[in-house]
């Protein structure tokens, strides 16, 4: 059976200045079906979302609702045509209760329903879709998946038929995405459009019937989802024929480098973000940190770096304690951390500055000229745009300026250049195209067979099995386990990355506890 | 199934973000907001006073720069409201609240006059503004200081901090004139060594005027390369823009807030000086007479730029001369001349919003 159309965009154009986000995009989304809208980052997926959504107005085309052209001025006539976009970042209230967020911005009219009868069409909404939802549980008190969960029935009980769902599965791990999975099934039963946004191909695959695919703003094509194969959609998203094989290089191994032996760390709030965690990178090996957000990763980055206070433990680099040295005297022993948070430029890089100046942060103090040396900066900006491909329209622009690829190229350009022994990287390919995330893996690889420690903090399970030598799993800011990545599989990481399987306790005996080296420079006598 | 059928209809007005604008346009986009500030403030006045717009104009330019007295007085306002402008803009680039230029202006001119006062007589020219330098400046600084030590120390703010020594300055001022009350009675300090010129700014080619602008543009092309190519300059950018990533370049952000507002004090309490010495010759609780809050318009329309801070200075002072010319020459009050003022810096200010955004109208 045909399915209706509910959403028809034709030749639909929005330029910000001289970038054309969108070019002449046609896209029909369809009732009783879930559309994959598929991209590299920047190819203009969101502000397509964000036009539907009432936050851009396009600049040209038709939008067509129900077989009627519309135009849509406004969050609020998007209301109207039952559209609901459930975003990347969520819009809920902390303090208020699932209920209260839900029924919050209703008009006038709807509020007259009372909380309790709020709360009961919310368990109803719950067990049509299979939804876990406590209509009484404060925002604060719930899990990222909880949250998203939330998002999605705020906008079916406010009626929406169309949900627009960007990226929703980058905050999930595996258990969760298939428990969205379902429920988007069901609403699919129920004759709901949807549209998911994202540039995972294997969900891509699992969940949609039809891709429309995007490359730099312009409309690719549509295609049904069975006749689809993850090299064929890579084709088309990225233009040309790719391999998605990482390499994964043996280098012999060396003494461990760094040496990380129960180390408590609190975070900002004084709760315990590490607990008792032992760890140690060799040279040449890269170990992956793997771990639903707020395990903790954040925090060991940063007490690494020297940024964050200690509460216990050693930090041992080279046979020598670093636990209570100053982040420059830290960096000067090479050990270079490029870390990159939730908002991508909050440390690491100084978002209004120029190119030039963010190549200098660790090294203008150098030399007794009390000028900072630019032409210096000016000369390794150049540089690293041209061996990396950094897409920019001079030295001189403001990083914030720069895409998410961009900027990651910059920050880990930077500190390979200053000939680090050891790296920590968090979310080094996080917003990146196939292309650069490929580049992204060879410049890592290439410093592991110069012997370089690597400590990888990622997302993606896929490319942490095929890329890192071991996988390290926390989950509230304990150690599941250290696993060799041959060894592992992604549905065991994921249940350990929810605390279901501890494998660290499982396996630590009396005489050996994991995450101990045996030729360790750690002296019996110093512990 | 949708409330909304065939409404095909585009907003009236929206709001686009523009690409990247030429420094050239942009400053025609600037004058273009001035003049129709101007043209706006015209016809206010005419419509509620009936008179003649040009000659308004005209009576503002001539209290700005109609005699050649009132053109270096005009000058010299400038600046030394440019020198707050100059103080503050470290201070806040580094995104520090400095709100307290006022008083740190207050003690750097309590200081000079203390030196005025108190030095002997015998002591040469030269030692003695080489004191009064240092004794305003110490005490500009330390002014500036004490809220960013509480800052670094236990996490205050700095915004409160540095606005309520602003009182303390002006009370403390209170206390210097009542105890340097001259003549007696009179409750103010009077011109100090009026006679003798003890302590004063001397005269350059027979015009007082000239030294203290030309220190002025001293500190300006000094605080120009200072922001834009020193090292310490690259620190304070740096803290300003994010705060981690300056503690994960080992910085020292402390050190660096620190050491930026005893710098930014010590230029508010130049200011002092300059104003003292080399202008009122007194002092009063209003040697600051605003200017420790204009200077902060200054500075941040110039973008923190010291060159084109010079500009805003001169616009401001120019406005504020010029207001109170036509105050007395129409016989009005200060409000009147205050709205065009306002006028004026609302149009500069909204020109910023068109340099960064466009707006698109339907078309038909």
């Amino acid at each position: 059976m045909e399915q209706s159309s509910a959403i028809r965009l034709e030749n639909v154009t929005k330029t910000f200045g001289p970038v054309v986000a969108n070019k002449d995009i046609c896209l029909d989304i369809r009732y009783g079906e879930i559309l994959s809208l598929l991209g590299e980052n920047g190819s203009g997926k969101t502000t397509l979302m964000n036009m539907l959504s009432g936050i851009y107005f396009p600049d040209a085309g038709k939008i067509y609702a129900n077989g009627s052209e519309v135009s849509i001025r406004s969050p609020k006539d998007a209301f109207d045509l039952n559209i609901g976009m459930i975003h990347q970042h969520f819009k809920l209230v902390d303090i208020f209760t699932a209920t209260e967020n839900v029924v919050l911005g209703l008009s006038s009219d709807k509020k007259k329903d009372n909380l309790k009868a709020a709360a009961a069409k919310i368990r109803e909404i719950c067990d049509k879709y299979g939804f876990e939802v406590d209509p009484d549980q404060k925002v604060y008190n719930m899990s990222v998946s909880q949250k998203q969960t939330l998002e999605i029935v705020k906008v079916l009980y406010h009626g929406a038929e169309i949900l627009i769902l960007d990226e929703p599965t980058a905050v999930l791990t595996l258990q969760e995405t298939r428990k969205l999975f379902s429920v988007l099934r069901n609403m699919k039963e129920a004759g709901k459009a949807i549209v998911i946004i994202t540039h995972k191909l294997n969900e891509v695959l699992e969940i949609s019937d039809r891709v429309s695919i995007l490359r730099r703003g312009e409309y690719i094509g549509t295609v049904d989802t069975k006749d689809a194969t993850e090299l064929s959609l890579t084709e088309m998203m990225v233009g040309k024929k790719v391999s998605l094989d990482i390499e994964r290089p043996i280098v012999e191994k060396k003494k461990p480098l760094l040496e990380i032996r129960n180390l408590s760390i609190k975070n900002d709030e004084g709760h315990n973000a590490i607990n008792d965690v032992s760890f140690y990178i060799r040279g040449g090996e890269i170990l992956g940190v793997a771990g639903i957000a707020g395990c903790g990763q954040k925090e060991l980055c940063e007490a690494i770096a020297g940024l964050r206070k200690i509460e216990q433990g050693m930090m041992i680099h080279q046979g020598e304690d670093i636990s209570t040295l100053t982040p420059k005297q830290i960096l000067e022993k090479g050990i270079s951390m490029s870390f990159i948070p939730e908002d991508r430029l909050g440390m690491g890089l100084a978002p209004s500055l120029s190119i030039t100046d963010n190549m200098l942060l660790k090294t203008y103090a150098e030399g007794k000229s009390p000028f900072v040396d630019r032409k210096r900066g000016r000369a390794e900006a150049q540089k690293i745009i041209s061996d990396l491909g950094v897409v920019t329209p001079s030295t001189e622009t403001p990083v914030r300026r720069l895409s998410g690829g961009n900027v990651q190229k910059v920050l880990l350009g930077r500190e390979i250049k200053s000939g680090p022994n050891v790296i920590i990287t968090a979310y080094p390919v996080r917003g990146l195209d196939i292309n650069s995330s490929y580049l992204i893996y060879d410049i890592l690889n290439n410093q592991k067979k110069n012997d370089v420690g690597i400590l990888f903090i990622g997302e993606d399970l896929d490319v942490m099995l095929s890329l890192c030598d071991k996988i390290m799993v926390l989950c509230h800011g304990k150690v599941m386990g250290i696993v060799n990545a041959d060894n592992t599989s992604k549905e065991e990481l994921g249940l350990m990355m929810t605390g279901a399987i501890n494998l660290a306790e499982a396996k630590s005996t009396p005489d050996k506890t994991i995450g101990i080296a045996k030729d360790s420079y750690i002296k019996e006598e110093t512990k | 199934m949708s409330k909304q059928t065939g409404t095909v209809k585009e907003p009236l007005l929206r709001i686009v973000k523009r690409g990247e604008m030429s420094a050239l346009n942009g400053w025609i986009i600037r004058i273009i907001a001035l003049i129709i500030a101007m043209i706006i403030s015209a016809l206010f006045m005419f419509s509620i006073t009936k008179l003649n717009p040009i000659g308004i104009y005209g009576s503002m330019f001539a209290g700005a720069f109609g005699t050649t007295r009132r053109m270096w007085v005009t000058l010299r306002d400038a600046a030394i409201l440019l020198c707050v402008a100059l103080g503050l803009a470290p201070a806040f680039k580094m995104k520090f609240w400095n709100i307290g230029a006022e008083g740190q202006i207050l003690v750097g001119g309590i200081a000079t006059a203390a030196c005025m006062l108190y030095l002997p007589e015998s002591m040469p020219l030269w030692l003695m503004l080489i004191v009064m330098f240092l004794a305003s400046v110490l005490s500009g600084a330390v002014w500036g200081l004490i809220p960013a030590l509480f800052k670094a120390k236990w996490n205050t703010n700095e915004t409160l901090f540095t606005l309520t020594m602003n009182y303390i300055a002006i009370q403390l001022t209170s206390f210097c004139v009542a105890k340097w009350e001259n003549p007696f009675g009179s409750n103010t300090v009077g011109i100090i060594n009026q006679n003798t010129r003890h302590g004063w700014l001397p005269e350059l080619f027979n015009n007082g005027y000239i030294l203290p602008i030309a220190m002025v543009l001293a500190v300006t092309v000094f605080m120009f390369f200072y922001l834009k190519s020193s090292k310490h300059g690259y620190e304070i950018s740096i803290v300003g823009d994010s705060e981690n990533t300056a503690r994960y370049a080992g910085m020292n952000v402390k050190k660096i807030v620190l050491r930026t507002m005893l710098l930014s004090g010590a230029i508010c309490g130049f200011a002092g000086f300059i104003n003292v010495a080399g202008a009122s010759h007194t002092i009063s609780t209003s040697v600051g007479g605003g200017r420790g809050f204009t200077a902060i318009i200054v500075a941040w329309m110039a973008k923190f730029n010291a060159f084109v801070m010079i500009f805003f200075s001169l616009l401001l002072i120019f406005l504020e001369k010029g207001a109170s010319q036509i105050a007395s020459d129409y016989g009005l009050n200060n409000e009147a001349s205050n709205i065009m003022k306002g006028i004026i810096l609302f149009a500069v200010l909204a020109s910023e919003f068109f340099i960064n955004y466009r707006i698109i109208v339907r078309k038909k």
